[in-house]
């Protein structure tokens, strides 16, 4: 029984959490000896999609229309689902994008399947059993999920799960589905794009500032240094609540909970909730002038000194160390 | 109008998560529980929605006796009346089964939810009532209005926003931007001792999910203190030793 894995595009293009998912989807039916089938839905062109067989896909469905071009929750759940059965797919794999967390679970009830949102780890299959580890309380744990139906549906953390290349030359194929007109009840009125060059959720590297930075004039140099390391920016709470930052780059408890390689915490205290949504980062920078702020609690990295000093000084330094690699 | 709102009841944010019995248990020894921070948002515009009389809030909690204080809070906060399933909330589908049954009864105009618990980060219950409605769910927005039997709505999408225009009824998951959350007032306060509470025995679902264990994240090593006129060897460090740049 194959192993199905959901492709989303964002104009047309797969994003890197897209590769991972299909990378973690193919080591999942390499655990249960199958293969492997990604569905991609909209308009993608043939070699977009063939890239899908770069990371272990062994068929690749397309289904492309007009009226499917942009994300339509429940025509798309009603689609993956569709494939899944007619696949006789036992493992269901999305991103747990905000995108697909709209759409799992509506796959998840269509197919009477267990769910396993924001993995963060391979699962662990042993007689029929499979149990998922995923995040919980916001980052402040992990718990490990069994699913006890026969069908199942994992939707996987971005950031959590290492590309892997294993070209299988597969080649796209149209896949037809019907569809019913109240799956299109939702209509999009307008897209706006945010004018942040790396999307948070998806970042390799964050810098975060918080009310150490003492209004949103002096966000310039944390852009410009986000700009240099190809990072997303994001905040702490009060930050975003005194709409010096829109609330989408507010991390945490209560925000967006992120996994980068390197989170650069300049300016923020380290309070649980903001902990809460960083802790599965992989390194933590803090620049605090503060030598007592908690987050150097959790830091790999810390300078303790005035923002508004340091900052520049990084941004100098950072520039060098471009210029000299 | 009439509105549901989906509430959970949640550790405190301040609260450290230890477990019991072989880190099989969320140790609620000591801890204070409150109403999901984002369904608090929630319950805050549907009774926007409904002011001047247009309309009634009804909160629906899935959870036993013990969670009634949360529940009371909705109501001095201005839910008009409330529902509790009378169930521990196993999983996902568990509670967005029951939460479904009962709209199936009482025809709302919109249900809404938080985007998520701050407990196990579902953002899961509001997909699964809308499938199980078969109605329109949206899981993540960012602002909600209503002008007749339409809704428009903000989605947060990765990079920007969508804005939807979707037909009553639907479900949504409503995150920061779509209200300020309220705060009880002694009217409030005093009003939610006589405002009606439903019990109600849940319907029999099977559960296809089980949490085994928990852990907590591996404590990170010590902090690695630089020198705030030498950056470059943070630089020189992200690049050499840690190799995230
Ligand atoms: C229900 C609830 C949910 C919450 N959820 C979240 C959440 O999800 N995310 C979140 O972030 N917070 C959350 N909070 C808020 C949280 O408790 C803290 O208030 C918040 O994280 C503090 O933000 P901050 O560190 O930016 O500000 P502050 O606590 O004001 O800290 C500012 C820091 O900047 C330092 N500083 C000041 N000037 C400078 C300078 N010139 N250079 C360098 N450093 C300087 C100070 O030493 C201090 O450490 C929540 C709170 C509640 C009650």
């Amino acid at each position: 029984m194959p192993v199905l894995v959901y492709t989303e595009n964002a104009d047309g293009k797969f994003k890197k959490s897209i590769f991972e998912a299909v990378s973690y989807a193919r080591a999942i039916a390499d655990q249960n000896n199958t293969s492997l089938t990604a569905i991609s839905i909209g308009n993608v062109d043939t070699a977009e999609l063939s890239s899908l067989g770069n990371y272990g896909a062994d068929k690749i469905l397309n289904v492309s229309s007009e009226q499917l071009k942009n994300f339509v929750n429940q025509a798309y759940a009603s689609i993956i689902a569709k494939a899944a059965e007619s696949e006789g797919a036992a493992i269901v794999v999305l991103s747990n994008s905000f995108s697909g967390r709209g759409l799992a679970p509506r796959v998840a009830v269509k197919l009477n399947a267990g769910i396993a949102d924001g993995a963060t780890a391979l699962p662990q299959q042993a007689d029929g059993k499979l149990t998922v580890k995923k995040t919980a309380f916001s980052g402040k744990a992990f718990a490990t999920v069994e699913l006890t139906s026969d069908k199942k549906v994992i939707s996987l953390t971005p950031n959590t799960y290492k590309v892997e290349e294993k070209p299988t030359g597969a080649q796209p194929e149209n896949f037809t589905v019907e569809t019913n007109a109240s799956d299109f009840a939702i209509m999009l009125k307008d897209i706006a794009k945010s004018t942040d060059k790396v999307s948070l959720p998806d970042a390799e590297i964050v810098v975060s500032a918080g009310r150490g930075l003492k209004g949103p004039e002096n966000w310039g140099m944390i852009e410009q240094l986000a700009d240099l390391l190809g990072a997303a920016t994001a905040c702490s709470k009060p930050v975003s609540d005194a709409g010096w930052r829109p609330h989408s780059e507010h991390v945490g408890q209560t925000g967006i909970t992120v996994s980068p390689n390197l989170y650069i915490a300049i300016g923020i205290s380290g309070a649980i909730q903001h902990l809460a949504g960083i802790s599965s980062s992989k390194v933590i920078v803090v620049i605090n002038k503060d030598a007592d702020a908690p987050f150097y609690k959790v830091a790999d990295y810390g300078i303790v000194g005035d923002a508004f000093e340091v900052v520049p000084k990084l941004i100098e330094a950072v520039k060098a160390y471009k210029a000299s690699s | 109008m009439k509105i549901l709102v989906c509430i959970s009841n949640v550790p405190d944010t301040t609260t450290k998560i230890t477990f019991t019995n072989n880190n099989t248990q969320f140790n609620s020894a000591g801890v204070q529980f409150i109403i999901n921070p984002y369904d608090e948002i929630a319950l805050a515009r549907a009774i926007e929605l409904t002011e001047n009389g247009n309309g009634s809030v009804t909160v629906i909690h899935v959870g036993e006796a013990a969670n009634e204080p949360t529940i009371r809070k909705a109501l001095a906060i201005g839910a008009t009346d409330a529902v509790r399933i009378n169930a521990p909330a196993h999983d996902a589908f568990f509670v967005a089964a029951q939460i479904a049954e009962y709209a199936k009864e009482n025809q709302f105009d919109l249900i809404l939810t938080g985007r998520e618990s701050i407990d196990y980060n579902g953002s899961k219950v509001a997909a699964m009532v809308g499938e199980l409605l078969d109605i329109p769910s949206v899981s993540v927005i960012k602002k909600l209005d209503v002008e007749g039997n339409t809704a428009t709505v903000e989605r947060e999408i990765e990079g920007g926003k969508e804005v939807l225009s979707i037909p009553l009824p639907f479900v949504a998951g409503t995150a920061e931007g779509v209200a300020e959350p309220k705060i009880p007032n002694m009217r409030g306060i005093m009003s939610a001792r006589t405002k009606p509470l439903t019990v109600i025995e849940p319907v029999v679902v099977t559960t296809n999910s089980e949490i085994l264990v928990y852990e907590t994240p591996a404590p990170r090593g010590q902090v690695k203190m630089i020198a705030a006129d030498d950056v470059a060897q943070l630089v020189s460090l992200l690049h050499n030793e840690a190799k995230v740049i």
